[in-house]
């Protein structure tokens, strides 16, 4: 490859051709602020708009000043990053956003977690100027029960909409107006809730301040923790121990499961269970669905479509439901862990403690916000009861052992309860792309071949290409797995089975980066693709390290069937463990 | 058999049609018939002659008798001295403003004379809903040559001739041909980009309006010589009859195959479509034009990729402006050599520009490069209305400029004007006379671009919203020598680091004024006073007490009670009270209330 | 219409054209062509002015020659009309008497063409073509 030599602040560096100044002085230590770029590599997001002008430098030779994001490197280039010019240049242009920012830091949703107060500190900017009453956009408010948008905290860098239109090509948000009245709207101005916004949150994710933040639902958690009538459980889902650590300044992949157990005990939950235990019980139904779907398939039977879809993330649920209505009868049937975790609890547990199912409060800890939408499906209850009642993310969970004085880092670990708590290796590693495939692959090879798995570790379904495809040998018949990873790359996944181009057994999509450990209810990982890889580890780690590893050996999911439920994909099972899905096409 | 004897040449420009040209055109047909000399003379509808200051236009053929501010019952009188007895109507000829006489041939006047029509050649001479006239004026044998040739030496062609983008920023034609020729892919576009949006500006619009013909047969060599067999032009939808003669054009180009398959026989394809924008002024930035043709939200994108890599639909794209198309066909038949003669060192041919403000002459004119500010000014535009003294012109529209009497003599190309600390721009001029406050007049220009910035980059977006805040402050006397360091310093930020080239300018108003008129700014801030007069807040109302003999005239006008005083005494304006409105100062018959 | 198949059919096409423009790209290089102004006043017209112009259009056509031809109002020699002026390029203008339409060809003939000088010229005694109306 041909390479480029220039200097950056008199050093010398040499690079590849194509190479942004941004990226050239990284390679020395320079480190050019930014503010609107973003690039989370490796997985082909990019935002750089050049919109903020924050990074920019001087160029010799050049009239203007060059936003180092977008300005490829030429040979011989002579770039300044610190120059006087640069530096007011840069400070004007802060001072610019900031004079049409709210002030109120102190009591905002991002406050010491937001790229523009950190930019600010960064710049040294301690004045505003600008004249007596000068203007402010502002914009109207808009709440779901995934997300908030605060437009005025807004500060136009387009990051949400790469992700909403380009890597989810979801399109629900986009610029409107112009000028200073410039605003990320959605469509005609409606609600995002009556938008094709499917609750992903990639967008929350990536927002530099707190225009976009998930709903706050600790408050209801706290409500119910303090109600003396009320019985509270709480779910955590695979991903959450992956990196809820980083909350409180550990590694990144640092899993603590043990820990969590212990703070959301101190916290005052009655019972701390494992949404891991529904994972196990999601493959038992879903593996078994899938089995007799291929089945019945290999047998002739032409009314069978492949291929399946799993069905564990509610933002690719409502993608589905939006954009592929005349597929509706092939993802799986089975509910999402969430929510198997709910009805089991509401219908079993309840029952088997003696517990009223008004009086049962189940929580679930989550990586995702568009899980808080999902318990509010009106299949999800029952007489109007949610089998899940409140929902939070990880780190609303940071937040809350924070606000209870619980000193995380001197917890013990401690064990989950039973006999909701207990899970195999592979319900952990749901928590990842691939993950689910995996986990189903190693129950249904044994069910179907009858044989014993001698290799547990299907590394051809791991990684993070975002379509990755495999072909598994059950015994002489190849079973045609794809997983997709972010909404963008199902959607090339989807056009391509609906054209009659691509063809698999089985499907496996999750909406977020990596999946649910890039979900919107993690710590923001900041474009950091690093910080994903390591809590994927980390999930692969747990999944070795367990004694259990196939969700058919768990022995309390055994007991839930001889005890409860009779048969995977029975009555009972079909009742209160499958779900069906619904045309949601937007019509405009 | 009777021969034509005469033409009546009648404007169909947007600005004489205002005036009812159409009707005169009707007018005139009727009473050539009443006069049985419908066959003998013909009446035209051409394009707009540029000289809109006197509209509706008339010349006739062929003794190039030039009749200004033609209305329709004119008509008959035309018709029965001129046409039927040989005899000039005199009223309706020009007068020139210095001499006062009346000159009946447009070859005489002033305005034509140092004007040089190559862009503008058929405006105002050709029926533009007639493809026959265009052929006729050579009109695609320029295609019809450049097809039978190798498609590099027109691009080497059109490099030596020196024709540089008549957009703005002046880009050599040819080079960007080549960039476009030498990038391979399946498809290419040519677009143009008629997406005027300068205030005051309609150098496009009448060569789109007066020759459409012109830039088809332009277009269609460009796709030859770059590759491409589709091209679109990017009109705003503000141009209804601009937009109506380029589908007269494009059809009738299409029926004599001079658009579609196998152009004259050459194998080559190429046919055009047009795009009507929504007159956002940034979709004349190309990559904004190019984004709002997609489909998505007008605004620039980094540049590179430039749109000659990857243009529409990520397609190498040729862009151009309507009026460097234009001078394309006349290039190719007349030769490098001679578009190279006419012009500057450095700017080749000639610039079309529309004249506005306070001159004498409004209109299109089209000169050499090189011209000088004065020429233009006090020759063809012929000097300030009303006798004024000069005080400024503004170049390049609202990117542009303020320059001063200091450069009158300063010729008109790229290279000179952007040194003088204004821009070429796509033709823009206007001309500011002793009563303009020119703070007031960098705050109308920041007026539009804070209403025109796409949003896209914080300083364009939030910059000039501040530095207008800052203007309208001063306007208003609240301003601080605090303030001009920061109009200054924040004009300066956003020159430097704005995206596009729409933000990259959009303070040039503001440091240009504040340049050349920095005392004005200081008055306003330090003395509290407007200069000109201009700036209702600074104004200051106050009666002479040696002239005012107490009539009360004042006092029962004023809308505020502002002014009090007995009968016979001198009265006396609460200055709290006034609102400045004025009405003492016009109703005063002794001239008492003095303007401070 | 019939489709413009090569440069050749375009080229033919604007010959078949041209006449109808040609009198304004005529007037447009005004000074380099001969200008005949036809005294086309009421003396005029009675006395057949609009035959004489007539012709002269129709032969200035068919020959294709660098002439205008122009209508006046009544230049004072109402005995002598129909009257013409001719200005050739360098030359100063001439006006002929008595035109009618043979004397009309013969005067593009022999004296725009030919340059010789015929009889029945009236000596000038105003200023010219280029007065300002």
């Amino acid at each position: 490859m041909d390479k480029i030599k220039l200097t950056i602040d008199n050093k010398p560096v040499e690079v590849a051709k194509g190479t942004t100044i941004l990226q050239a002085a990284r390679q020395v230590g320079i480190k050019i602020p930014t503010l609107c770029y973003m690039n989370l590599e490796g997985m082909g997001v990019e935002n750089r708009p050049g919109a903020c002008r924050i990074c920019v430098v001087e160029v010799e030779g050049r009239r203007n000043l060059a936003p180092s994001c977008a300005t490829d490197c030429t040979e011989g280039m002579v770039v300044r990053t610190t120059t006087p010019k640069v530096l007011n240049a840069r400070r004007t242009v802060m001072e610019l956003i900031l004079s049409n920012h709210p002030k109120d830091c102190l009591v905002c949703a991002s406050n010491g977690d937001c790229e523009l107060q950190d930019l600010a500190a960064t710049l040294g900017i301690r004045e505003i100027r600008m004249v007596e009453n000068a203007a402010f956009s502002t914009y109207r408010k808009d709440y779901s029960f995934s997300l908030k948008r605060d437009m005025d905290k807004c500060i136009i860098c387009r990051r949400c909409e790469s992700m909403c239109n380009d890597v989810q090509t979801v399109g629900a948000l986009g610029a409107i107006n112009r000028g200073f009245t410039s605003v990320v709207a959605t469509a005609f101005e409606q609600n995002l809730s009556d938008s094709p916004c499917v609750f992903c949150g990639q967008c929350v994710a990536v927002c530099p301040t707190a225009a976009l933040t998930r709903t706050d639902d600790t408050g209801k958690v706290f409500k119910a923790l303090a109600d003396p009538t009320k019985t509270v459980i709480v779910q955590t889902a695979p991903a959450v121990r992956a990196a809820l650590g980083e909350e409180f300044g550990l590694e990144p992949g640092t899993l603590v499961t043990g820990k969590m157990a212990a703070a959301l005990r101190r916290l005052g939950f009655d019972k701390v269970f494992d949404t891991d235990f529904a994972a196990d019980l999601t493959i038992m139904e879903e593996g078994s669905e899938l089995l007799g779907r291929i089945g019945g398939f290999l047998n002739g039977d032409t009314s069978i479509k492949l291929p399946i879809f799993t069905s564990c993330c509610p933002a690719w649920i409502n993608f589905f439901e939006q954009n592929y209505p005349d597929m509706l009868d092939q993802p799986s049937s089975a509910k999402s862990p969430q929510q198997m975790f709910g009805a089991i609890a509401k219908n079993y547990f309840a029952k088997k403690s003696g517990i009223k199912r008004e009086d049962l409060v189940v929580v679930s800890v989550m990586p995702c916000i568009a899980k808080k939408y999902e318990l509010t499906r009106n299949e999800f209850s029952s007489d109007g009861n949610r089998d899940v009642d409140i929902s939070i993310s990880t780190a609303e969970l940071a937040s809350m052992i924070k606000m209870a004085n619980i000193d995380f880092m001197s917890l013990p670990d401690e064990d989950f309860d039973h006999p909701l708590g207990e899970s195999t290796g592979a319900a952990v590693i749901f928590g990842t792309t691939g993950g689910v495939m995996e986990a189903a692959v190693r129950t249904a090879y044994e069910v179907f071949t009858g044989k014993t798995l001698e290799r547990l570790e299907f590394k051809e379904l791991r990684g993070f290409e975002g379509i990755r495809t495999a072909s598994v040998d059950f015994n002489g018949t190849a079973i045609n797995i794809c997983i997709a990873h972010q909404l963008g790359n199902a959607r090339k996944v989807m056009d391509g089975i609906r054209k009659g181009e691509l063809s698999f057994h089985a499907v496996e999509v999750m909406a977020c980066p990596g999946g649910c450990i890039g979900g919107a209810g993690q710590p923001y990982h900041k474009g950091n693709a690093s910080i994903l890889k390591a809590r994927s580890q980390s999930l692969y780690r747990e999944d070795a390290a367990k004694p259990l590893r196939k969700s058919h050996e768990n022995p309390y999911i055994l007991k839930l069937y001889e005890e409860f439920l009779g048969q995977p994909m029975s009555e009972l099972a079909h009742h209160l463990l499958h779900t069906h899905y619904f045309d949601k096409h937007h019509k405009i | 058999m009777v021969q034509i004897k005469m033409h009546l040449l009648v404007c169909g420009g947007t600005g004489c049609r205002a005036s009812e040209s159409a009707i005169l055109v009707e007018q005139f047909n009727k009473h050539l018939q009443l006069n049985g000399l419908a066959d003998e003379v013909k009446v035209v509808t051409t394009g707009c002659f540029g000289f809109c200051e006197k509209g509706p236009i008339v010349k006739v053929i062929p003794d190039n008798t030039f009749y200004t501010q033609v209305k329709p019952e004119d008509a008959e009188e035309i018709v029965k001295e001129h046409v039927l007895k040989g005899r000039k109507v005199a009223r309706l000829l020009y007068e020139d403003p210095e001499t006062l006489e009346h000159i009946s041939d447009s070859k005489h006047m002033e305005f034509y004379q140092k004007q040089v029509r190559i862009a503008l050649r058929n405006c105002g001479f050709i029926d533009p809903e007639n493809i026959d006239e265009y052929i006729v004026r050579d009109g695609y044998a320029a295609l019809g040559q450049v097809l039978a040739s190798d498609p590099k030496e027109t691009i080497e062609l059109l490099k030596k001739s020196g024709l540089r983008g008549r957009g703005g920023a002046g880009f050599p034609t040819g080079l960007k041909w080549e960039i476009a020729a030498g990038n391979k892919a399946d498809q290419k576009y040519v677009v143009c980009n008629a997406d005027e949006g300068d205030p005051g500006a309609f150098m496009d619009r009448s060569i789109l309006e007066g020759d459409p013909n012109s830039i088809i047969e332009a277009m269609a060599i460009c796709g030859y010589c770059i590759g491409a067999t589709k091209g679109l032009i990017y009109i705003r939808a503000e141009y209804p009859l601009a937009i109506r003669r380029l589908e007269i054009a494009i059809r009738q180009a299409r029926e004599y195959g001079l658009l579609g398959k196998d152009i004259l026989g050459s194998g080559f394809d190429f046919d055009i479509q047009l795009r009507l924008g929504a007159g956002a002024f940034v979709c004349g930035e190309e990559t904004a034009l190019i984004s709002s043709m997609q489909g998505s939200r007008g605004e620039p994108t980094i540049k590179p990729p430039f749109p000659a890599q990857s243009g529409y639909m990520g397609k190498p794209t040729n862009v151009n402006n309507v009026e460097t198309y234009a001078n394309i066909p006349p290039i190719i038949l007349k030769g490098w050599e001679w578009f190279n003669s006419i012009g500057s060192e450095k700017s080749k041919g000639t610039k079309v520009f529309a004249l506005a403000g306070k001159i004498n002459n409004v209109g299109l004119i089209e000169v050499p490069m090189g011209t000088t500010l004065r020429e233009v000014i006090f020759e063809i535009g012929g000097g300030i209305k009303d006798g004024k003294r000069f005080k400024a012109v503004q170049t390049g529209g609202p990117s542009g400029g303020c320059l001063t009497e200091q450069h009158l003599d300063t010729p008109i190309d790229y290279e000179h004007l952007t040194a003088a600390g204004s821009m070429m721009g796509s033709g823009g001029m206007i001309v500011m006379d002793e009563d303009d406050c020119m703070v007031s007049v960098a705050k109308f220009y920041l007026d539009f671009t804070v209403e025109e910035s796409c949003g896209k980059c914080a300083p364009c977006r939030i910059g000039n919203k501040r530095l207008h805040e800052t203007l309208e402050q001063i306007c208003h006397g609240k301003g601080t020598l605090e303030d001009l360091d920061y109009l200054e310093n924040l004009g300066r930020v956003i020159k430097d680091t704005a995206l596009c080239g729409l933000g990259q300018t959009s303070p040039n108003p503001v440091l240009s004024t504040m340049q050349y008129f920095k005392d004005e700014y200081r008055a306003h801030v330090v003395d509290k006073k407007c200069p000109a007069g201009q700036c209702k807040a600074l104004k200051r109302y106050i009666i002479d007490p040696t002239k005012c003999i107490g009539c009360t005239l004042c006092a029962r006008n004023c809308p505020t009670d502002a002014i009090t005083g007995d009968k016979k005494v001198p009265h006396v304006i609460d200055q709290s009270k006034c609102i400045k409105c004025g009405a003492c100062y016009e109703k005063c018959k002794f001239g008492a209330i003095l303007i401070r | 219409m019939n489709k413009i198949k090569s440069l050749d059919d375009l080229r033919k096409m604007k010959q078949s054209l041209k006449s109808d423009i040609s009198i304004r790209e005529k007037s447009d290089k005004a000074e380099e062509m001969v200008r005949i102004r036809v005294a086309m006043a009421t003396c005029g017209i009675a006395a057949g002015a609009r035959e004489v112009m007539n012709t002269l259009l129709r032969k200035v056509e068919q020959d294709s020659l660098p002439v205008v031809v122009t209508q006046g109002g009544c230049m004072g020699y109402c005995y002598a009309e129909p009257t013409i002026e001719v200005a050739v390029p360098g030359k100063d203008p001439v006006v002929f008497s008595h035109v009618d339409s043979a004397r009309a060809l013969e005067i593009v003939d022999k004296y725009i063409i030919g340059g010789e000088l015929l009889d029945g010229i009236i000596p000038v005694n105003y200023q010219s073509i280029q007065e300002k109306i």
